[in-house]
Order: C-alpha cells, then structure tokens, then sequence
C-alpha cells in the first residue's frame, strides 16, 4: 500500500512545466492599480467609442460596492487589486501580420500555435492574445468568405459596433458577480465571433491566450454569437509564465445561440499551476455563460482544466428556448497545492429542454477539487430533462474531493437524475496493469484517461490527444 | 524453471505462508489444492509480486533469476502471468488498448519494436476465436461490466496473447457454469507447451478434470502437506482435505 502511494506520488511531482518561459519584448504598460483613470486610459488605448467608456465605468463603480466571494471552497490570501497592471501590450503596433514581431511568431511556435497560416494546422483559425491585446488572427479572410466574423473584441468593436453593442453583457451583465464587474470595467482584448444565419463555421475558431508580463492581470472578454440555424466549434487554450507571484486572469465568456443554432466551446486551460510547495501560480476566476435564446438550440461546454493554482468557474447555459440543449463536459485536475472549484449552472426556462452534466474531477497531492453546480428547473420548462453524472477519483492520501449539487425543481413533469462516485486509484488496479508488464506510470495514465475518456470523446479530435498528453504531463509525480 | 525454497510470506502480521517448496520443470502442469485460506491465492499472488504479501524468508528462482529481486511488471515481462481470481475493473479502458498496452511494455522491456497495430488487431481476433469468445469483448472497458464467466474468459484470452512462460492460474474455475468451464480448460489447454510451465490454483477436483495435471499439491496452513499424481487430486474428492490434514498431523479446525 504504502510503496504504491508514494510512488504514485514521485510520478506526478516530476514533470516542469513546459510552457513556463517569458518572452523579452518590450510592452506599453499602464501605470500600475486601479482607479476610473485606468478604466479611461485603457478605453482611450482601444479607440473605443463613449458608450463603451461608459459601460466600463458603470462597471467600474459598481465593482466598487462588490466584495469577492466567499462561499468557494478555495483558501488564498488576500488579492490587492491595487498592485497589479491593468495594461499591458507589446509595444509594436501592427498593422498586419507580415509586420508581427519576429519574436511573438516564435513564442507562439514555441507553444505549438504556428502564427504563419501555411503552417498551422489545417482546419483551424487562431486568435492569439498576447497579455493584453491580440497580435494575430488567421484564417480571417477565408472565414469571411463565409460571412463568418472572427477577430479581436478591440476591433469588432470599432468595425461591427452594433453587434457589440447588441450582445455585450447580455448574457453575462456587468453587475453579474465580483469578477465579471471587475473583467467589464478593465477587458482589454478577447475574440468576437459572429456566425451569420444558416452558416456551418467551415473551420475550428480557437483562441489562444498568453499572460507575459510580470505583475499584470488578463482580462479578456469573448462573445460568441450564433445566428439561425448556424453552427460553430470554438477552442481556448492558456498558458502563462512560471513567477513566484500569483497572477489574476478574470475573463467573461458570453455565447447566444439563436433558433436551430449550435455552439461547442472547449477549453484547454493550462494556465500556470505554481511550484511543488505551491508558491506562484495564476488565480483564474472566469464567468462563462452561453444563453440558448432560440428554439432547439443547444450550446456544449467542455473543458480540461489542469493548470491555475486557483481555478474558480462555472460555464453555464440558459436554457430559454424550447427543445434547446445545454451539456457540459469537464475534467479539473489538481496537483500540488491547486485547487478548483469548479461546476456549471443549468437553469431550464423553455418547454422540453435538456441538459447533461459529466463531471470529472481529479485529485492528487495536496490539490483540493470540488465540484458544484446547479440545475434549476423553472415553472414553465415543462418535460425538461437533467441527468448529472459527478465522479471524483483520488491519488494518494493527502488530496481531497467535495462535491456541492443544488437540485432546484419547480415544474412537476420535469426528470433530474445526479449520480456521483469517489474513487481511489486502486492497488488493486495498479497491480493488474503491473502483472501485465505495465509500469506504473503508463498505468496510472491508463486508469485516469479512461475515467475521463468520456469527457475526452467531446473534445474535438486533434485536441483530444493534447489534452490525454496533458493529462499525463500534469499528473507525473502524482502517483505514490 | 521455477523453484520455490522455504518460501515463508504474511499479510500485516500474519503468516499465511510457513515454509512453501515447490519445483515445477517447463512443460509441466501442477495443480495446487487446498482448503479455504491455506494460502493458495497468497502463494500466487506473491509469485507475481503483490506487494501486501510480505516476503518473510525462503528464495524462488525463476529461469535462473532471483524473482524475489523483480518488480511486479518486469516479472510479467519475464513471462509470468497471473490469471486473476477477482479480475479488476478499468473503466473507459478498452480490453484491446490494454492489451496493446501490455504487449508494447514488454516488447520495450526486451528491446523490441512495437507491434503493428493491423497485425495485433489481427491476432487480437484469432484469438478470440481460437477461444470461442464475443469479439465485442475487445472494445468493451477491461472487465466493466462483465459477467463472473466473461472476466475469468477475459484472463485466459489474455494469457494466450502475452504468451507466457509460466502461467499461474488463480482459481480460474471458481464461480464458472460448465460451458465457461469448458472454455476455459481449453484455452489453457491450447497452452500446454513443452517450454511452458503452467501453475493451476484450485479449490475442486473438477477443473482437473478438464486440465490434467502432471503434478498435485496440497497445501494447508501455509504449507505443501502431500504431493504426487493426477490420482491425488481424485483420492481429495473422494476423503476430504481433513484427511490430508489429518495425515499431516494437523488438528486445527478447517478454516471455511
């Protein structure tokens, strides 16, 4: 018994983290803190237009009234949000991508995201986000081609104002939560996708999102908006420097989906995790939120979360029109010192609608996981339909896995099914897979792949096998 | 191929082997008998390198090795394999990816390349039906859901594919209907290989009559009380272990 968690252990503290170099480029900084200055400062850097300006600043002043949240299950000191920059951008400005500082290119190739088009994968565009503003976007003529709009916030909101302005925080209004008045009143950059009716998005949209700078938050913002009978795949990946200090990455996710419309968000979030004793690490406290306004629309959420020393999240759908579908997929893994909180919200308004929960969390070292969502069945959602299904699995014996379920039912015709299982990675596994000639290490990645394989099966294919790598990099020295 | 000296092993603090001696040539089937808790499921278990088992004293050679000195997964390499009593579960696991898993392990730890992936497929299937088995079963999660009779077929299909040298069968019979029985006998059976030595582990005479042994053994209290022909196994049947026991001068009551 003893040997096996101990050595389970030994794999998962043993790997570094790959994506933990700092790029040296010279960035525009605001001065550092918060005030109404800032939020001014950064609206003016964008070029935005005063109802936006606005927008921000009543975000701002309500921010001022908030105070963070208590109830997660997360322990952290206290964050000063006075101590930290708000902006910062390489300094460069660009005007096209021939012109992209040679020095971005390779940190993206670095990462694995050739910026060049030729070299990119096929069948998937990139948004690449870089601290505080996007540096590149491809594929972006093709995708027109198709009347598809995929490109930096900062720009759709100087060349598709009225979208913009039709669609920010209504999903996710700025007075939502401590976090999202914050992200609404200093947002720098993020993606904006319009698919227009009846379109198939021909190619994966993803974004890619990396913190630089030392001391500086990432405030991103995304809205996706489907239009009838419209379909799209969307995928956001992150990763950040290895610091010392802890760093905040606060974004807002908004998606609308309209009649017959369908929208898959996935996300690979690999933010930094911190070291072994737990000391730096990005606190990532995100507001995802996609409203099925239209009939049989559906919108999926999956997301593999392994990185962040704190990851606090709850992508959600509102299930407004009839017959509409909202899913969320998850995997949270927590090492070392990580902790999540993490779940979804599934609140059924229209007649018939549907939502599936699969929830996969996974413990080890010191990491803390809970899960904790929400599935609110309203008055008029006749014959809606929930099935939760929440399986938590520990590695070794100093980690911890809670789960929070609300079952809220307020409509007699409506089914709401929860399952839930904690498993502990078994001797009796281990010793199987040994007695056929597999190591530990390759076994332990065996056994945790196949308990979130059902996760996996959501993600789209060229992603799958990143996130199974990952998986197996994240947990090296976990098993003991 | 393997002998076992004096091998003493316990479980927390108690001893369940006292003192085990054990020889067994290739080309030999012995089958080790005995009563609930005489240590049989211990003795393999620790062949195979179950950690709980604690090694107490004695040495088992095995191919000329000190087996004693093996990691769990560098014996199997070596060509050991336990058919499990209680086969375990690996959820969302497929029986052919784990396999695949176990046969690229060994390749690597005798410096050989990969297998093909058409070509295990290939001998994945004939097997199956060598065995007589639901081809369905290969893409099913290993053991998930299967019944008692599937899991102890699922042992002995992996076993013809990792193609052991000594294969250790831990009461492969128990919980079988005579059908399963039949399949099972017969896939070990088709293993009966003069370079393989085969250890089967039983409770009941019954499984010996389908897999004829060379050798039998009766263990009791941690260890070997009788040993000798396929008759053996019979005169049990008919006497009872309390005669072995008796025999062996031991007074204690039969643990059930």
């Amino acid at each position: 018994m003893k040997t096996s968690d101990d050595e389970l252990q030994s794999i998962v503290e043993k790997q570094e983290y790959k994506w933990g170099f700092v790029t040296d480029i010279e960035s525009d900084r605001a001065p550092k803190g918060l005030n109404e200055e800032i939020v001014r400062f950064i609206s003016a850097k964008k070029e935005e237009p005063e109802w936006l300006l606005e927008w921000r600043l009543k975000a701002y002043r309500h921010w001022l009234t908030l105070e963070e949240p208590k109830w997660p299950m997360l322990k952290y000191g206290p964050i000063d949000y006075q101590d930290a920059y708000y902006y910062a951008a390489p300094k460069e400005k660009l005007a096209s991508m021939d012109e992209v500082d040679p020095e971005l290119i390779e940190t993206f190739n670095k990462l694995g995201i050739p910026l060049e088009e030729q070299k990119a994968l096929a069948g998937v565009a990139v948004d690449a986000v870089f601290d505080s503003v996007s540096v590149a976007t491809t594929f972006r003529e093709k995708l027109h081609e198709d009347g598809v709009i995929f490109c930096p916030f900062s720009e759709a909101v100087k060349d598709h104002p009225d979208l913009v302005r039709k669609y920010l925080g209504s999903v996710v209004p700025y007075s939502d939560n401590f976090f999202a008045a914050l992200n609404s009143a200093v947002f720098t950059d993020g993606s904006f996708c319009f698919i227009p009716k009846g379109v198939r998005c021909p190619m994966e949209l993803s974004t890619y999102f990396r913190i630089n700078e030392a001391n500086t938050g990432q405030f991103e913002r995304t809205l996706i908006v489907a239009e009838e009978g419209s379909h799209v795949s969307y995928l956001e990946g992150c990763t950040a420097p290895m610091r010392d200090e802890n760093q905040l990455h606060a974004a807002v996710v908004e998606l609308v989906a309209l009649d017959d419309a369908e929208i898959k968000y996935s996300t690979i979030q690999n933010w930094y995790p911190g070291n072994k004793e737990g000391v730096g690490g990005i606190y990532n406290f995100v507001t995802k939120r996609g409203a099925c306004r239209g009939r049989n629309s559906k919108i999926s959420w999956t997301q593999v979360e392994t990185g962040s020393a704190i990851t606090w999240k709850y992508p959600s759908c509102i299930l407004q029109g009839d017959n509409s579908v909202g899913e969320f997929y998850s995997v949270a893994l927590t090492n070392n010192y990580q902790q999540a909180d993490t779940g979804t919200k599934m609140i059924h308004i229209g007649k018939n609608t549907k939502s599936t929960i699969v929830s996969k969390g996974i413990s080890a070292g010191r990491g803390q996981n809970s899960y904790r969502g929400l599935v609110q069945i309203m008055k008029g959602a006749t014959n809606s339909r929930n099935f939760s299904q929440c399986d938590s699995m520990l590695i070794g014996n100093d980690c911890g896995a809670h789960t929070f379920p609300y079952i809220d039912v307020r409509n007699p015709s409506s089914q709401v099914e929860h399952e839930a299982s904690t498993t502990k990675i078994g001797e009796d596994q281990i010793f199987y897979c040994h007695s056929r000639g597999i190591a530990l290490e390759d076994a332990v990645n065996m056994i945790v792949n196949g308990f979130c394989k059902e996760v996996f099966r959501e993600l789209p294919m060229e992603f799958a096998v990143e996130a199974q790598k990952l998986l197996a990099v994240s947990l090296e020295g976990s098993v003991g | 191929m393997l002998e076992i000296k004096e091998l003493k092993a316990r479980i927390g603090d108690k001893e369940i082997l006292k003192g085990i001696n054990l020889t067994i040539r290739a080309g030999e089937v012995h089958a080790l008998m005995g009563p609930n808790g005489s240590g049989k499921s211990t003795l393999a278990q620790a062949l195979a390198g179950r950690e709980e088992y604690e090694v107490t004293g004695g040495e088992v050679t095995y191919e000329g090795k000190n087996l004693l000195d093996l990691a769990p997964e560098d014996r199997a390499c070596e060509g050991i394999f336990l058919a499990f009593q209680y086969p375990v579960e690996i959820p969302g696991v497929s029986t052919l990816y784990f396999l695949k898993a176990a046969m690229n392990a060994m390749n690597k730890y005798h410096g050989r390349s990969a297998l093909d992936a058409m070509d295990f497929l290939a001998l994945a299937k004939k097997k199956m039906s060598d065995l007589n088995m639901d081809q369905s079963l290969l893409h099913r999660s290993v053991n998930e859901g299967f019944s008692g009779g599937e899991k102890k077929k699922n042992e002995i299909f992996q076993m013809a594919m990792l193609d052991p040298k000594l294969a250790i069968l831990d009461e492969t019979d128990s919980g079988l209907d005579i059908d399963a029985l039949r399949i099972v006998a017969d896939g070990v059976n088709r293993l009966r290989d003069p370079a393989r030595a085969i250890l089967v582990v039983t409770h009941y005479q019954r499984l010996l009559e389908y897999i004829v042994p060379d050798r039998v053994h009766v263990l009791s209290d941690g260890r070997i009380v009788k040993s000798g022909g396929k008759e053996l196994a019979l005169e049990l049947e008919k006497r009872g272990y309390s005669w072995v026991k008796e025999q062996a001068g031991d007074t204690s009551p039969a643990v059930s």
